[in-house]
């Protein structure tokens, strides 16, 4: 018998499946978050960052990014590019060093760990005598120089990284020449930095913690200059001619040391402390950048005044008279500078200065007069203000898109024109199929709209929605003037910024017609907005109603917030969408559902205690229903969450304080830490578990009843052109559910075009359908005479969809939390379902209708449910018949808010957040897939680029496939002159002329 | 069970009523007036009377318009199979010692074509004593234990009929650890148990779960490498026909098996689950369909009104989808999950299902236990 074939053996439909769906996660959008590590190589011109969670991630041209994962997911501690090589090294905080590189893989280059290491001491030693504090990766790419806690210097070997014993650096070797009286002070302590002297390979420059500084000769493996310092070192910094070097300390000094071969133990040059004379903050990292004019840039972190600037995040940047201290939003981790890598450049001649900053990436423009920031085209910070909720629209016609990108842009005026400084590797992935908007409510009252089409997430307009109430905060009272004499001369710089003023504010649902540019907000308090997109800068009063969603009903007491006030008189909005309707719920409750139908002109909302619908044409509300049972009593006593979230918020806060003084001293004891932590956890289990034994979680069962709380609550609204009453005559209707599983369908009449101001919107009730397992309804939606989905508002008109058939009968598909129903329409009766909840025991968390293509042919697509449950798996269900297609885990069902904030888009994509601050991007399709796909090539250098296409160079015995590396200065030039005598004389010439010319 | 003349009765007028009776292999007919029907001892009384059986106590019963076969024993169930009765009466008398009571009942939506052959056959049935405490019938059950001829017995399958009453289901699950046979010897596994219930709860008031009972299958889904919230889902969505299968922790009440159950079904007595296909199955024909909440739909503010099946029912929709599956081959996926099961268990456990029913219908009877 057929109907007992086997699920899922149809071959035939089976191939279909395996042509229309697939899982991946692709990429993740957004600021990683935790980062803990820094690194950058100016000869592939790739960023790299590490995270505590042990992820790295390399940037470099929009789109070329790499992600790799340490297996131990413990902080990265460090991250060391091996100098012209697309290679790097990362040192975590259990003291394991990983050698990653860049291969290239069937046309793309992709990043993988080849080798991971411990340091191993000597039996007996104790831990820190290998704890590694500092990395060299020397310039002949053969060996690092590992400093560590004991203040032995170890080197390794690379790529194998076999210890090679008789080269270690000890520290009774360095002490041997020391004057007796400073030894006696001081051992040596541990290894603070180690720099390579940047004309001599030879010559390491080391740093001892306590203040002494030695250079030492590797060749013949003794220290040639001593440099007695007296304060505690930070860090090290050459210059550029190797002829000096400079210091810094933790008194928040800094000091220039010269070297030359007549004196061994030099005298410092000069010792400032920049922002003294009264105690300062350690200066952690220092730069010293020569320019043309003689005025070198010094460019340091910290060091700010002890006592009343001690919190700021700064980075001061000096250039002659100019001096600006960048005050960043969070912790700095750590920053580098971007300087001329031209090999025959005499000076640095810096360009830019990259900041990772705990929430956020600053760049900074160093060639324009006042130093603007760039702006970032990838790594954004997502949670500038907390993300409150996203909407995702795909597909957005050109006229919009540009439009949005010239609002944008006028926003953007205080960025620099710089382009993107970080420029390495190629992105040879196909341009984006279509143009996609993802748009996110903020906290604080903003919708951010980024451009989700590829693989950066750049964002393109940012709209607030503040302007139209009045709040505590003044708008114009902008934290960033200081006078002008200020000092230190701090200045504001990022964008993160979670405190919110008011949380009433808080966007909680966004709906934008992308054919009408009409755009719905609605917020925490009850207020929803309609806007539309003005290219220019307006100013107008904001037509104002209220829904009263109680009507009739007495005894009730709102005790949840206010509502928000609003502005008198007309409001200056700036160009984009300029909000001209605000409809404001009473009571105030959050916003749980809103649609806009930008061709009837009219916006439906609903809240925990009904539902509204207002035309914004004759802005004039058609009509609320009221959705409460009248034993609810939670539901309108209100949020109480503001009492818990402002908890919540102070003790974070508190956290956040210890944990950075917990980290601002990076690496002391870090295995001590680890294994007290350990410990600690171990304890915290055992209790926890102790604590179960006691009193085991348990859970009531029992039948859902109409008495439950918040049964009112208004979970999903939906316009729809269908046969509400006879089948006969269509009309438009809107749809409601509740979380106590009924459905409310209203019949509309909307009068025609000509006569749209003169009539007035007219509704009626047609329908109340009560599912008797009473779970919420997540989503309704309406299938035409061919089963498809209707079509969006406007789609048709813009020719962009068939019709939808009016012949054939129609039908309603409810989904809830707990079953998939299916009912013919006008006459409800019910066609088909399917159980989810009581087979699997999961629920629906979301529900969208995706359209699936073939990545085998083009002419083939059919539209399915995706849905996630709360079990954090996504499964894909026909339609209309309601089978289970496919099913992939997606997410950690632990990961509640990462299954709330998912988003998934028309072409079987989605969205959804892995941290505050960053989003995975996942498809469930094989035609519509947004994945990074870049190259990495050894850079070239113009003068002898032939030498690099030779075979016989990129076969020599030596790891340097780049012999077109020039290098930076004679010493790289000289080992490129070895390799062409191996191979070619006439390249060996050409080289020679080309360094002639050069001087 | 349509007779020839049906359409002569039709023809008489209103006021009587044509009454057939069977009392073994014998027939007689009567009329009765219909707006006159007397008590029902008097009816009693006439039967003995037609049958002349004056002396023989019987019990009586009639078949009604569902074709099911209900027992008249008082005034009230005699008025309502007069008032029903259309155009016929159709009475069945059976001795009272060798009547069998479990012709009777609504629940016969299995059976109902055996009601006949059980009743004119009884030489079927073993005799064998009965404590009869009331027909039942007269009650609403709250609460059964079913498939005991399937399970181990050691475990024990409830199911509570939240459906009609305003009690509370009235319990709590937890997390917990039970041991298992496994070739590997004893083994510690996550459980589910029933941790508390709650005093005046349906639960509690049935008897038949108890604290501590481990929770195998919720509505024969089994239940282990699921989570305490997911069986907590699963239970609540399946609250108006929950059915529940458990090892009770107090295995000395268990349902003793009836020698004569001798192979009909699964004699396992190992601790470990028995494979659920059967159980499933049995709990689907049983549970799933007849049980299944109607929503309920208000039309242009009216009255509520349950919502009816669309015509094109699962079978032909089924047929639909195959149809379809022919013509373009791209739309037929997973068959719906209940018929999933089915086609899943269909080869394996033919013989389990294919009992007949006269063996298994004594075997439920002994399991069914009735509570008010």
């Amino acid at each position: 018998m057929r109907r007992f074939l086997r699920p899922g053996h149809d071959p035939v439909r089976e191939r279909l499946k395996r042509d229309l769906f697939q899982f991946n996660k692709t990429v993740e959008h957004g600021f990683p978050h935790q980062p803990s590590a820094l690194g950058y190589s100016p000869f592939l011109r790739l960023m790299a960052i590490g995270t505590r969670s042990g992820a790295i991630k390399l940037y470099g041209a929009p789109g070329v990014e790499f992600m790799g994962l340490h297996e131990e997911n413990n902080t990265v501690m460090q991250i060391h590019f091996i100098p012209d090589q697309c290679q790097l090294v990362t040192l975590l905080d259990d003291n394991s060093l990983h050698l990653w590189s860049l291969k290239q893989h069937s046309g793309a280059s992709e990043l993988r760990e080849e080798h991971r290491f411990t340091l191993k001491g000597p039996p007996g030693s104790p831990p820190s005598a290998t704890q590694i504090t500092a990395v060299l990766a020397h310039s002949s790419r053969e060996v690092l120089y590992l400093g560590t806690e004991s203040g032995n210097i170890f080197v390794v070997e690379l790529p194998s990284f076999k210890a090679l014993e008789d080269r270690t650096i000890t520290s009774e070797a360095v002490l041997q020449r020391v004057p007796e009286d400073y030894c006696n002070r001081r051992s040596c302590e541990l290894v603070e930095a180690l720099r390579e002297h940047p004309k001599n390979p030879d010559q390491i420059l080391i740093g001892y913690s306590r203040g002494l500084i030695v250079l030492w000769d590797v060749q013949n493996n003794k220290a040639t200059h001593h440099f007695l310092g007296n304060q505690q070192l930070e860090n090290l910094y050459w210059q550029k001619d190797g002829s000096k070097f400079i210091s810094c300390h933790y008194d928040g000094s800094y000091t220039q040391w010269p070297v030359s071969s007549d004196n061994r133990q030099p005298e410092p040059l000069e010792n400032l402390v920049p922002y003294g004379p009264f105690p300062c903050k350690a200066i952690s990292k220092i730069y010293w950048q020569t320019t043309k004019n003689g005025l070198p840039y010094i460019i340091f972190q910290g060091g700010m005044p002890r006592a009343s600037y001690g919190d700021r995040h700064s980075i001061s940047v000096v250039h002659g008279s100019q001096q600006t201290a960048f005050d960043f939003t969070s912790r700095v981790i750590d920053f580098f500078i971007i300087f001329s890598s031209e090999p025959a450049a005499e000076f640095d001649d810096p360009s830019a200065m990259v900041v990772l900053a705990e929430e956020e990436l600053v760049v900074i423009d160093l060639k324009t007069t006042g130093w603007p920031a760039v702006h970032p085209p990838y790594l954004a910070s997502l949670h500038c203000s907390a993300i409150t909720c996203s909407h995702h629209v795909s597909n957005i016609p050109l006229k919009l898109w540009e439009r949005i990108i010239s609002a944008g842009s006028k926003q953007n005026i205080h960025y620099s024109t710089m382009p993107w400084p970080i420029d390495g590797g190629t992105n040879i992935a196909p341009d984006p199929p279509q143009r996609d908007l993802l748009l996110t409510g903020h906290e604080d009252g903003t919708v951010r709209f980024w451009d989700a089409s590829g693989v950066c997430l750049h964002l393109l307009y940012k709209l607030s929605t503040v302007r139209v109430f009045l709040t505590d905060a003044d708008p114009n009272d902008n934290m960033n003037t200081l006078g002008e004499d200020e000092w230190p001369p701090l200045r504001k710089v990022g964008t993160f910024d979670p405190y919110s003023d008011d949380p009433r504010l808080g966007i909680q649902k966004i709906y934008l017609c992308k054919y009408s540019g009409y755009l719905a907000v609605a917020g925490t308090a009850g207020q929803v907005l309609v806007m539309e997109l003005n290219d220019e800068d307006a100013e107008h009063v904001v037509d104002h109603a209220e829904a009263d969603l109680l009507q009739d009903q007495e005894g009730y007491r709102w005790k949840g917030h206010e509502k928000l006030r609003t502005r008198e008189g007309p409001v200056r909005f700036e160009a984009g969408f300029q909000p001209f309707v605000l409809v404001q719920c009473q009571p105030p409750a959050v916003v749980t559902s809103l649609a806009l139908h930008s061709e009837w002109k009219l916006v439906a909302f609903g809240t925990s205690h009904g539902f509204g619908l207002f035309d914004h044409q004759q802005k004039r509300l058609v009509f609320v229903k009221c959705t409460l049972h009248p034993s609810d009593q939670l539901a309108l006593e209100g949020p109480l969450s503001r009492v818990k979230s402002l908890k919540k918020s102070l003790r974070q806060s508190f956290r956040r304080i210890r944990r950075s003084r917990v980290s601002s001293r990076k690496r002391r004891g870090a295995s001590g830490n680890a294994s007290e932590v350990q410990e600690a956890n171990a304890k915290f289990d055992q209790d926890t578990l102790q604590e179960m034994e006691l009193a085991p979680v348990q859970r009531k069962i029992e039948a859902r009843s109409a008495e439950d709380s918040f049964t009112g609550f208004v979970r999903t609204l939906y316009f729809a052109d269908t046969f509400l009453r006879d089948s006969s005559r269509h009309c438009p209707s809107l749809w409601a559910g509740t979380n106590g599983g009924t459905v409310y369908a209203f019949c509309l009449r909307v009068p025609p075009a000509e006569r749209r101001m003169d009539e007035p919107v007219r509704a009626e009730q047609a329908k109340e359908i009560q599912l008797m397992h009473r779970a919420p309804v997540v989503g309704i939606l309406v299938l035409d005479g061919r089963s498809t989905p209707l079509p969006e508002p406007l789609e048709v008109a813009h020719d962009l969809s068939k019709s939808p058939d009016m012949q054939g009968s129609h039908q309603l598909l409810v989904v809830s939390e707990e079953q998939f129903k299916v009912f013919t329409l006008p006459k409800v009766s019910s066609k088909l379902k399917l159980k989810l909840t009581a087979l699997e025991g999961c629920r629906v968390r979301k529900v969208t209708v995706a359209n699936f293509g073939s990545c085998k042919t083009d002419d083939y697509s059919e539209n399915d449910l995706a849905v996630l449950t709360n079990l954090g798996d996504i499964q894909i269900i026909s339609l209309p018949f309601l089978k289970l297609q496919i099913r992939y885990p997606c997410i950690r069902k632990e990961d509640v808010s990462g299954i709330a904030s998912c988003v998934f888009t028309k072409y079987g994509q989605g969205f959804y957040l892995i941290s505050p601050s960053e989003f995975e991007r996942f498809s469930l399709s094989t035609k519509w897939l947004v994945e990074p796909r870049c190259i990495v090539n050894m850079p070239e250098v113009t003068s002898n680029n032939h030498v690099h296409n030779r075979p016989g160079v990129e076969n020599t015995a030596r790891k340097s496939r780049n012999s077109g590396d020039y290098g930076e200065d004679e010493r790289k030039s000289g080992r490129l002159m070895e390799h062409a005598l191996l191979n070619d004389e006439k390249v060996l010439k050409e080289i020679q002329s080309t360094l002639e010319g050069g001087r | 069970m349509n007779r020839p003349h049906r359409g002569a009765a039709g023809s008489r007028g209103l006021g009587t009523m044509e009454v057939k009776s069977k009392f073994g292999a014998e027939f007689r007919r009567f009329s009765l007036e219909r707006s006159k029907p007397g008590k029902f001892e008097e009816f009693y009384g006439l039967l003995q009377h037609v049958h002349k059986i004056p002396n023989v106590d019987v019990l009586v019963g009639y078949t009604d318009i569902h074709g099911d076969l209900l027992p008249i024993n008082n005034d009230d169930n005699y008025h309502k199979a007069v008032s029903t009765a259309n155009p016929l009466l159709r009475i069945f008398i059976q001795r009272k010692e060798d009547a069998d009571y479990s012709a009777f009942g609504t629940d016969t939506m299995t059976r109902k074509k055996n009601v006949l052959s059980n009743v004119l056959r009884p030489d079927n049935h073993k005799k064998k004593p009965h404590i009869v405490i009331s027909m039942p019938q007269d009650f609403r059950p709250v609460s059964s234990i079913i498939d005991v001829d399937i399970l181990p017995e050691t475990h024990r399958r409830v199911r509570l009929y939240k459906y009609g009453t305003d009690k509370p289901l009235g319990f709590y699950i937890r997390d917990g650890s039970s041991v298992r046979v496994t070739p590997h010897g004893l083994e510690k596994v996550p459980g589910i148990f029933i941790s508390r219930l709650v005093p005046g709860g349906l639960a509690q008031s049935t008897g038949l779960l108890a604290v501590n009972d481990e929770v195998l299958e919720v509505n024969g889904i089994e239940v282990s490498g699921k989570s305490l919230d997911q069986v907590t889902d699963m239970m609540i969505a399946n609250s108006r026909n929950l059915i529940i299968t458990v090892r009770p922790a107090n295995q000395r009440n268990n349902v003793v098996r009836n020698s004569r159950t001798s192979g009909s079904s699964g004699q396992s007595t190992e601790s470990s689950l028995p494979s659920s296909t059967p159980n499933i199955l049995a709990n689907l024909l049983h549970g799933e369909e007849e049980s299944d909440e109607e929503d309920i739909v208000i039309e242009d503010s009216g009255e509520p009104q349950q919502i009816p099946k669309a015509a094109p029912t699962t079978e032909s929709l089924e047929l639909l989808t195959q149809i379809e599956l022919l013509h373009e081959s791209t739309q037929n996926g997973f068959l719906p999950s209940s018929e999933m099961n089915l086609n899943h268990s269909a080869g394996s456990i033919s013989m389990e299902f294919e009992v007949p029913d006269p063996e298994r219908k004594p075997l439920e009877e002994d399991g069914t236990i009735i509570t008010l």
